[in-house]
């Protein structure tokens, strides 16, 4: 399904297209770009988008946004997606740099925007702790003010890349005696800083994505806070807002369904008694993804009319999640024997794998995307979010 | 319907679950899994010790008599505790063959090391093309005089790096997807000419494909009549799935334990995740599904058990059902125990993939709900 365009927005289309296929770094295609690549290879597409100010097409175009249209920005995304490549580092890019330009002073847009464009900066999340999970807003590291800097003890968890990261931006508590929310402030730590330590946590996937990482008596300038001491909820509210958007994933889920095809095409014989049975899953699956696209695209018209899509985020969440993970649960079933192979972490090109190339990662991807449905919000709080805030229970 | 344990089956339990209770809890079973070769011998020396390896074969052959249901209750337990030891491939697997289909000779030189510990088997019948299907086969099995030569290449045969030997199918006659002409084969794991390249599984076990270049085999080792492979492979599989839905019991009742204790601690928004309604409706669903495992593995181990004729479709259907089951109940526990249940450390992911393991060992729960729906 496409979006009807303009012959402006079509040739805009032509261009990323084109550009995508030209400039895609071939060093970056390899069998599961999420566990596979160094830092300095997942940013060299990072630095070609940058170098053509397409790196970041939510931001306004004072800050280094390329000012687009929703709808351009919508085709963008779509055709990246779908040709497959690695998204720039969201903590960065679609997270943390918003909340800089939106709540930030102009010290810090100066002193960090441009390094989160041009990808010298690698940041991590610091929202999650061991006892605040869905309820986030009960984080318990704690900031204590002296002089020019804040004191920071606590523990945050489940830190995404947090190996490779140059900064966190991290949800404190600065006011313990306040009601959850209001003794929050959102702020920024230099992961050089003594008393940083980050330790991985293996998946069960085998793979190292996420990371504790502990603070201990790490002291932070005054200057790196954002906004004000004690609004940090907000700040990471409208941060959690920009997460969700980009969770529907219809390119991801396209490309995914086209590989499955392919796996059930060449892997299973038509005469074989399930082979029916995946032509109908698939199918299935296929409209799901069509209504979801169908409700973006509505979604997005509405938008670019200035209307406010509201919880819309949650709905994207919930489907778009599911609908991946139900591919990839396919996929698995689809290579059958050898779903029960498993590549070994880390990675090497050495270790022998059996079954075909287009089922080598089949077995990790099924394992690694049940975490699509517990972040960025559990899809049970999405649900919850929706039955308050669009049906009023 | 329900299983009253004799005294025997009930002493057989108890001590599985003593020597699991004291010498494989989970920090030992990851270090088995963690060394080079993968298990551990000297667990395995104890479970022949407790009888284990004997306990399924009739008193005939020399075993301890107790049946599909003495399988039932160890496989039950090493689900509780993720045992990789090849129990299933050596004793449930291969055992199951020879004393079913072996001959007198065969029995007497192949059961009693099984039934020892001394010797590790596993059966190779799949290959990269056949799918869940035991008629579709292109290896092939020649004879040349008092021998065979066989050729061709065996897919994900589980616990082959640790085998001293294989059962492998091949074809004797016909054409690749016939039924008739399948013959299985005794064959060393170090034979000249046979290669493994070797491969962990989902399940923390491993795994091998088998390249078979001419692989000389004496015509005594063929293992049943020539070209009646299929229906000795489909009765292995009947006691294969019983043994597998047994121990998918054992990982969902640790499951929906471990889930159950952690929406009791686990606190969020001031209150015990086990307080909110939807939650609970979950957690209901994975009680009923585990109690509905229960009974059909029962129901499937009394028919094998009793002899009864309907077995192998009442075996498809429970391959479907407790997969389905199972699945479901290892999907809700990692979601459940949120961020922790996707980690290595805690045991729940290990559960999780072991079931995704069973679920495709001798066909996944779409394969044997079109099975069933033929045989009806």
């Amino acid at each position: 399904m496409e979006l009807e365009l303009s012959s402006e927005d079509a040739a805009f289309r032509d261009e990323v297209r084109a550009f995508i296929a030209e400039n895609y770094p071939q060093e970056m295609r390899v069998p599961n770009p999420e566990t596979d690549l160094t830092k300095e290879q997942s940013l060299l597409w990072h630095r070609i988008l940058h170098k053509k100010g397409w790196i970041a097409p939510l931001w306004p175009k004072e800050y280094g946004g390329p000012g687009w249209s929703v709808t351009q920005r919508f085709i963008f995304e779509q055709e990246t997606s779908r040709a497959g490549t690695l998204p720039p580092l969201a903590f960065s890019v679609t997270m943390v740099g918003p909340v800089i330009y939106t709540f930030g002073n102009d010290a810090q847009k100066k002193k960090f925007l441009p390094r989160i464009l041009s990808g010298e900066d690698w940041w991590c999340q610091g929202y999650s702790e061991p006892g605040s999970g869905s309820d986030l807003a009960s984080v318990r590291t704690k900031a204590v003010r002296e002089g020019d800097h804040y004191i920071v003890n606590g523990h945050k968890t489940w830190t995404t890349l947090a190996q490779h990261a140059d900064w966190i931006f991290c949800l404190v508590r600065t006011d313990p005696a306040a009601k959850p929310q209001a003794g929050i402030s959102f702020l920024l730590i230099d992961m050089r800083s003594p008393g940083v330590t980050v330790r991985p946590i293996i998946t069960i996937d085998g793979s190292h994505e996420v990371n504790d990482v502990f603070l201990e008596d790490v002291r932070v300038p005054v200057e790196n806070l954002i906004g004000e001491e004690n609004k940090g909820w907000t700040y990471a509210k409208f941060l959690l807002g920009n997460e969700r958007t980009s969770m529907a994933g219809i390119g991801r889920s396209t490309r995914y369904l086209e590989r499955l095809k392919h796996i059930v095409k060449t892997e299973i014989g038509e005469d074989d008694p399930t082979f029916g049975e995946f032509i109908k899953e698939i199918a299935r699956v296929e409209l799901d993804v069509l209504a979801l696209a169908a409700t973006e695209l509505r979604i997005v018209a509405q938008m670019s009319r200035g209307i406010n899509p509201g919880p819309a985020a949650s709905l994207f969440k919930i489907r778009g999640t599911e609908i991946f993970q139900r591919i990839i649960d396919l996929t698995h079933q689809a290579i059958g024997n050898y779903g029960l192979a498993i590549r070994e972490h880390p990675v090497s090109a050495n270790r022998f794998m059996p079954g075909p190339d287009s089922g080598h990662t089949a077995t990790e991807k099924y394992l690694n995307s049940r975490k699509l449905s517990i972040y960025g919000g559990s899809n049970e709080i999405q649900r919850n979010i929706i039955a308050k805030a669009v049906l009023g229970l | 319907m329900d299983i009253q344990l004799t005294e025997e089956q009930e002493l057989l339990r108890s001590s599985i679950q003593r020597f699991l209770r004291e010498q494989y809890d989970f920090d030992e079973r990851r270090k088995i899994v963690a060394t080079d070769e993968g298990w551990s011998r000297r667990h395995w020396k104890s479970f022949a010790e407790l009888g284990l390896c004997a306990a399924p074969f009739q008193e005939s052959s020399g075993g301890l008599g107790g049946g599909s249901l003495a399988t039932m209750i160890v496989m039950q337990e090493f689900g509780r505790n993720l045992v990789v030891e090849p129990f299933f491939e050596t004793v449930v697997l291969a055992g199951g063959l020879i004393e079913d289909v072996g001959s007198p000779e065969q029995r007497q030189a192949f059961l009693p090391k099984v039934m020892e510990g001394d010797a590790i088997w596993a059966l190779a019948w799949a290959e990269g093309r056949s799918r869940y299907d035991f008629n579709n086969v292109t290896t092939t099995a020649r004879r040349q005089g008092d021998k065979f030569v066989l050729s061709g290449t065996k897919a994900a045969v589980v616990g082959a790096p640790w085998a001293d030997k294989l059962i492998v199918s091949a074809r004797t006659s016909g054409q690749q997807r016939d039924r008739d002409g399948v013959s299985l084969f005794v064959v060393d794991r170090h034979a000249t000419n046979l290669h493994l390249q070797s491969f962990k599984t989902i399940d923390g076990r491993r795994a091998a494909e088998l390249t078979l270049m001419k692989v000389e085999v004496p015509a005594s080792q063929m293992l049943g009549s020539e070209g009646e492979g299929v229906a000795a492979l489909e009765a292995a599989r009947d006691r294969a799935i019983a043994a597998l839905c047994a121990e998918a019991v054992g990982a969902m009742t640790e499951l929906n334990s471990a889930t159950l204790e952690y929406s009791k601690t686990r606190k969020q928004f001031g209150v015990a995740l086990g307080t909110f309604q939807v939650l609970q409706h979950r957690m209901v669903d994975m009680f009923i599904a585990l109690e509905e495992s229960i009974s059909l593995t029962q129901h499937l181990n009394l028919t094998l058990a009793s002899k009864e004729p309907n077995a192998s479709k009442l075996a498809s259907g429970a391959k479907t059902k407790v997969g389905y089951a199972a699945r479901f109940v290892a999907e809700q526990a990692v979601q459940l125990h949120g961020g922790m249940g996707m980690s290595d450390e805690l045991n729940v992911g290990h559960y999780f993939k072991r079931i995704s393991s069973i679920n495709i060992q001798f066909g996944d729960p779409a394969y044997h709900l079109m099975r069933y729906a033929q045989q009806s």
